[in-house]
Order: C-alpha cells, then sequence, then structure tokens
C-alpha cells in the first residue's frame, strides 16, 4: 500500500515536470522560429544585396563605359602596326 | 409543461450533438481560416551571365502592395494617403475594391519603387500588406535583348532564352503553413508544405565584350547606310559555340513595351536569299563530285547566258576564269556553268548536309528552318538560281554555320548558346575539299577579289561577299538589296567565323563588299583582339623588318 502511494507520487512528480518541460520547449520553439525567421530574412537582405551588386557591377563594368573612361579619361589608343613587333614568329 | 422542458431539451441537446459532432470539421475549419495562412516562399529565377560569367539577367526583390478589400473599407480615410503614395485616384481605388470586396486579396500595384514601398510600411494601414516580388533586371539592356528575351510581370519567360529555358531558371516557389495575428503577421510557423526551389543558373557561351562591339559596329553601319535591319553573328569555328548574335532594330528588356518588330532576334528568325555567300557551296559540291579541280578553267564570256528564257548576268564579263576565280570574281554564268554539271540530287546533297533547310537545333524560339526545296522538284533554271543563292532561303545563323564547318576542315558543330551542351562534330564534307575552298575563298579578300574592305589588319581573312535583290510580292524588287559578308579568319588556322547581313540599305552603296565588308573587317578586327588570337599575317610586324626596331 505505501509503495502504491509512493509510485502514485512519483508519477505525479514526473507528470508536472514532463507538463513543465513541454511548456518551456513550446516557448522555446517559438523563440527559435523568431530567431529563424530574423535569420532568413537576414539572408533574404543579403541575396537581395547581392543580387543588386550584381546589377551594379554589370553597369559599371559594361564595355560601353570602359572605353569610353580609356579613350577618354586615360586616353589609350589602340596599339597599331609600328608599335607592335613579332619577335618570333 | 414537463413536456415543453422535455422538448425544449431534446431540441438543445440535438444541437449540440450537431455542432460538437457534425459539424465540427466545419467550425474548426472555420476557425483555423481565421488565423492559419498558407503562405508562398517566393523563389528567385536563376542568373543568365556571359562566358566570363558577368551577369546578364538578374533577380532582385522588390515590394507590391496589396490589400485585403474588407479591411481597407472599414477605414475608408485610410484610402487617401494610400493613393496620395501610389500616384493614383482615391476614388478609383475605393471603387476597385468595393467591386471586389468579397475578395481576401486584391493587388494594388505591383513592383514598387523601394521609397515608396517604406512610406507604405510606415503608414502601417489595416488591411494593406506588401509583398515581396522578384524583378529581373538585364545589365547589358539593348545590345543582348534578342539572345535572352525577357520575363513578363510574373516572372515567366516571353522571349528568347528566357522563354526556351524558362523552366531551368524558374525554379519553384513554396509554401508554408503559419499562425497570425489579427494584424495579420506571421507569429509561428506550423508546418512547411513546400520548400521553394531556387532557380538554376544559366552560363551562355555569349562574349559580352564582343557583343557590344559587334552591336556598336552593326547600329552604326545601319545608320549609316539607312538600312531597314541588320544582323551580325560571331561563332566559334571549333566549338560551334555563339560568341556574339545582335541584330537591329533592339529593344530595351528592362522595359519592352509592345513594338514586336524589334523584338525578332533577325539572325535566327529572319530568312534571307543568301546570293553570291551560297556560291562556294556550289562549288564544294562541284569539288566533291570531282566535275571540276580549282584549277579547271571555266568560260564566262560574254558575261550573260540564257537558260529557260531567263539571262543570267555577271556584273562585267569577266572572260576565262578558273573555278578559283569564280568565287574571287563572283561569276554568276561561271558557278551556274559548273553546278549544271551535277545532278540535282548531287547537289541537294551537299546544301543539306551543310544545314541549310533544316534548324540548327540551337532551340532557340521561333528559330526558322529556311526554304531548301526538295531536288525532285527542282527545274534547270532552279538550280541555276540555287548555285548563286536565289531560290533558296536561310538564316545568318545557318549561313554561319555551313561556313564555320567548312573552316573546320568539314566538321560542322551545331551551333549553341549554351556552356557545355552537348554538339558533337559531324563530319559532313572531306577534309580535303574542305581546305581547298578555304583556301579559295581567301582569294576573295585579295586585289582581285570583292571583299577587299573585309581585310582585317595581320590577319589572312577567307570569305565571301553577297548582294542580292529582295523578293518582294511583285517579284524581285529592283532597287531593294541585302547586303552580305560571310567569312572566316585567322585563315591559317580558323578560329572565329562571323555573318553580317545587311537588310535594304538606301544608300548609294549596296554591294556586299562595300555596305558588310566593311563591318566584318571591325568586328573581326575587334574580335582578333579581344580574344587575344595569334596573328598569321605579320611580315610588317616582324622586329627584323619595322621601322624602329633597329635600337633595340
Amino acid at each position: 500500500m505505501k509503495s502504491q502511494i509512493l509510485t502514485l507520487i512519483l508519477f505525479l512528480l514526473a507528470n508536472v515536470g514532463t507538463a513543465l518541460k513541454v511548456v518551456y520547449t513550446r516557448h522555446e520553439s517559438r523563440l527559435l522560429a523568431v530567431e529563424l525567421s530574423a535569420l532568413e530574412s537576414q539572408q533574404d537582405e543579403g541575396l537581395a544585396e547581392w543580387s543588386r551588386l550584381q546589377i551594379e557591377q554589370g553597369w559599371l563594368a559594361d564595355a560601353s563605359q570602359i572605353e569610353k573612361k580609356a579613350r577618354g579619361v586615360l586616353q589609350m589608343q589602340q596599339a597599331d602596326n609600328p608599335q607592335i613587333l613579332v619577335i618570333r614568329p | 409543461m414537463l413536456l415543453i422542458f422535455l422538448l425544449s431539451s431534446i431540441a438543445l441537446i440535438a444541437r449540440a450533438v450537431n455542432l460538437q459532432v457534425m459539424e465540427t470539421d466545419f467550425l474548426q475549419g472555420q476557425g483555423e481560416a481565421r488565423f492559419l495562412r498558407e503562405v508562398t516562399i517566393p523563389s528567385t529565377r536563376g542568373v543568365i551571365s556571359d562566358r566570363n560569367g558577368e551577369p546578364l539577367a538578374v533577380s532582385t526583390p522588390v515590394d507590391s502592395v496589396w490589400v485585403h478589400p474588407g479591411q481597407l473599407l472599414e477605414y475608408p480615410d485610410n484610402i487617401k494617403p494610400l493613393a496620395r503614395l501610389l500616384g493614383a485616384n482615391a476614388e478609383d481605388i475605393e471603387r476597385k475594391l468595393s467591386q471586389r470586396a468579397n475578395k481576401e486579396f486584391v493587388w494594388l500595384k505591383r513592383r514598387l519603387n523601394p521609397e515608396i514601398a517604406a512610406q507604405i510600411s510606415a503608414l502601417d494601414l489595416a488591411g494593406v500588406y506588401l509583398q515581396k516580388e522578384y524583378r529581373r533586371f538585364y545589365p547589358a539592356g539593348e545590345v543582348t535583348s534578342h539572345v535572352i528575351g525577357f520575363t513578363n510581370i510574373d516572372d515567366i519567360g516571353q522571349e528568347g532564352l528566357e522563354l526556351a529555358y524558362d523552366n531551368w531558371l524558374a525554379g519553384s516557389p513554396g509554401s508554408k503553413r503559419v499562425i497570425r495575428n489579427r494584424k495579420g503577421e506571421a507569429v509561428e510557423e506550423v508546418a512547411l508544405i513546400k520548400e521553394s526551389q531556387p532557380g538554376q543558373d544559366l552560363r551562355l557561351t555569349i562574349d559580352r565584350r564582343l557583343q557590344y562591339l559587334a552591336y556598336r559596329e552593326l547600329k552604326s553601319t545601319v545608320r549609316q547606310h539607312g538600312a531597314r535591319s541588320g544582323s551580325v553573328v560571331v561563332l566559334d569555328v571549333n566549338t560551334g559555340e555563339v560568341l556574339a548574335m545582335v541584330n537591329q532594330p533592339s529593344y530595351n528588356p528592362n522595359d519592352p513595351g509592345h513594338d514586336k518588330d524589334g523584338m525578332r532576334n533577325r539572325a535566327v528568325t529572319d530568312v534571307i536569299e543568301p546570293g553570291s555567300v551560297m556560291k562556294p557551296i556550289a562549288i564544294t559540291s562541284v569539288l566533291e563530285n570531282g566535275l571540276a579541280v580549282p584549277t579547271t578553267p571555266v568560260e564566262t564570256s560574254p558575261g550573260y547566258m540564257v537558260i529557260s528564257g531567263h539571262t543570267i548576268r555577271d556584273h562585267s564579263n569577266y572572260g576565262l576564269l578558273d573555278v578559283t576565280g569564280v568565287l574571287t570574281k563572283s561569276s554568276n554564268v561561271g558557278v551556274t556553268r559548273l553546278a549544271l554539271q551535277l545532278q540535282p540530287e548531287q547537289m541537294w546533297d551537299t546544301y543539306s548536309r551543310l544545314g541549310f533547310g533544316e534548324v540548327t537545333g540551337t532551340g532557340f524560339p521561333g528559330e526558322s528552318a529556311g526554304v531548301l526545296r526538295n531536288y525532285r522538284r527542282w527545274r534547270q533554271l532552279e538550280q541555276a538560281t540555287i548555285s548563286y543563292g536565289y531560290g533558296v532561303s536561310a538564316t545568318p545563323l545557318q549561313l554561319a554555320q555551313a561556313y564555320a564547318a567548312i573552316a573546320n576542315g568539314g566538321k560542322l558543330r551545331p551551333p549553341t548558346f549554351i556552356q557545355g551542351a552537348n554538339n558533337p562534330p559531324i563530319s559532313v564534307i572531306d577534309s580535303r575539299i574542305a581546305k581547298l575552298v578555304a583556301t579559295m575563298l581567301e582569294t576573295v579578300t585579295s586585289n582581285a577579289g570583292t571583299g577587299t574592305r573585309a581585310r582585317v589588319p595581320n590577319y589572312r581573312i577567307a570569305g565571301k561577299t553577297g548582294t542580292s535583290h529582295k523578293a518582294s510580292a511583285s517579284g524581285y524588287a529592283d532597287s531593294r538589296y541585302v547586303s552580305s559578308f560571310v567569312g572566316f579568319g585567322p585563315a591559317s588556322n580558323p578560329r572565329l567565323v562571323s555573318v553580317v547581313v545587311i537588310n535594304d540599305p538606301t544608300g548609294e552603296e549596296y554591294y556586299g563588299g562595300l555596305v558588310a565588308a566593311p563591318l566584318f573587317s571591325r568586328v573581326m578586327t575587334g574580335a582578333m583582339r579581344l580574344l587575344n588570337i595569334p596573328p598569321d599575317n605579320y611580315p610588317a610586324m616582324l622586329a627584323s623588318t619595322a621601322d624602329g626596331a633597329g635600337g633595340q
């Protein structure tokens, strides 16, 4: 009889314990979900930034831009025959 | 009294059972519908880049605004500030929403400017939401628009490779179920229904620098000669890769509009009667079938001949030529004399092996196969005209493919836009014959030839000029032409083949040698430099002979 009561109390305690654990875990999972969505949006932002930078690079590295700068700002010229020498055919 | 009490009790119990047992699903569903929501997880469309990884089409997120009409109409005062930010009329919006009052989702405006999106989000109005969508940008704009195409507002490919490779690029959006609070904010993710699959990237064989160069030169030539349209294609001889493909007129893929005429990738979708650039194909057939060698004499006087009542003319009387000379001078009479010795089937066979009358297999939307009629239906006159490029039609890409096969020792590589495509070489002509024809084509850019203006400094160039009358409803138009040049270089070890087609030049000049050849020369000069192809014609560049080299 005494041992039965003891088991009952044990189970009761265990029950309360797991119930608390459930509450705690649920709380934790919500926290993690919030963290996950924050990280996801951070990733999205990173990808968005990357795509914007790619487009920007595409525009800045446009051949017409480079040519304009090379010829205009840097005063570069295309090498012509007297300036190119073949040393060994 | 007791009876009434009993009856009402039974009625109540029945209703309770009905609600609890029979209609639980419905009620629970309704309850959940008020806070459980399925949300789509958008997927990004893959990046299209050139052969060196330079981006040519990139998607980037932008915000679109949508509303829940019922929620927004509860506070009609909110519509005014919203309309002001969107630059729209408040009454129009209200009318639009009232008509759709029973809906839960109505787009108000898509692809907002980021600043406006931020201001709308700051207003924090009930029933107004922002949704992230992707918008496609094309940094190279009109230079690559025909090849790449564009997508519509729902990010679905509409033209070009965006359309051809839509499935590959698109990826598939996922969805998840979330719990939402009263304000529509997701507070908990319940289940991931489907993971979003990002689209895959596509790497092209196009070289962006070469593409730009070809586009710039084509545009200025088309403008200079007042031409209606034009195309340039540059292929890698050894791999069949399309290095550049440009057309005029063009359009801006970032804002395509509705000008369907400028959207066609003419180099692939439009056919021309090629004229004289077909002569080398006929000569190939003659050589293949052992009817002549390059030095066989061909009499072309008096500069014209009559077949089935139709007069075939040369530009002038060239007298006695040899087979090489027929190409050098581009003699219609000479090539007709030679070609008429062939059986129609033999000639058709050569044309067909070199890809005429069949699509090249790039999978490009709207690709045309051109026309090469079956030899059984050829009459003598038709066989004669096909030998110099009338009565047969081809796309600029088909011409490039055929010349590339000649340049590549008779091995044809089907052209491709995609890196790593599987296009094994097919042996279509004997390599000895191909080399003979290539050598003969080199004389076209010699002093005696019609293509002197196609020369590229320090490189040996082989090719063929073409000038053909445009066919119109009432037969061949007298003063409307297609000028073309097809060629390859360096002739000692061909690396690049290029096709130039200028449609309907309206100026004084219309000969292929005067309109198309200079453009070919400028494109090839730039291409040789950009791709670092070693020169094969450099006596003037040798250190021992150059001026000023003595001091070194």
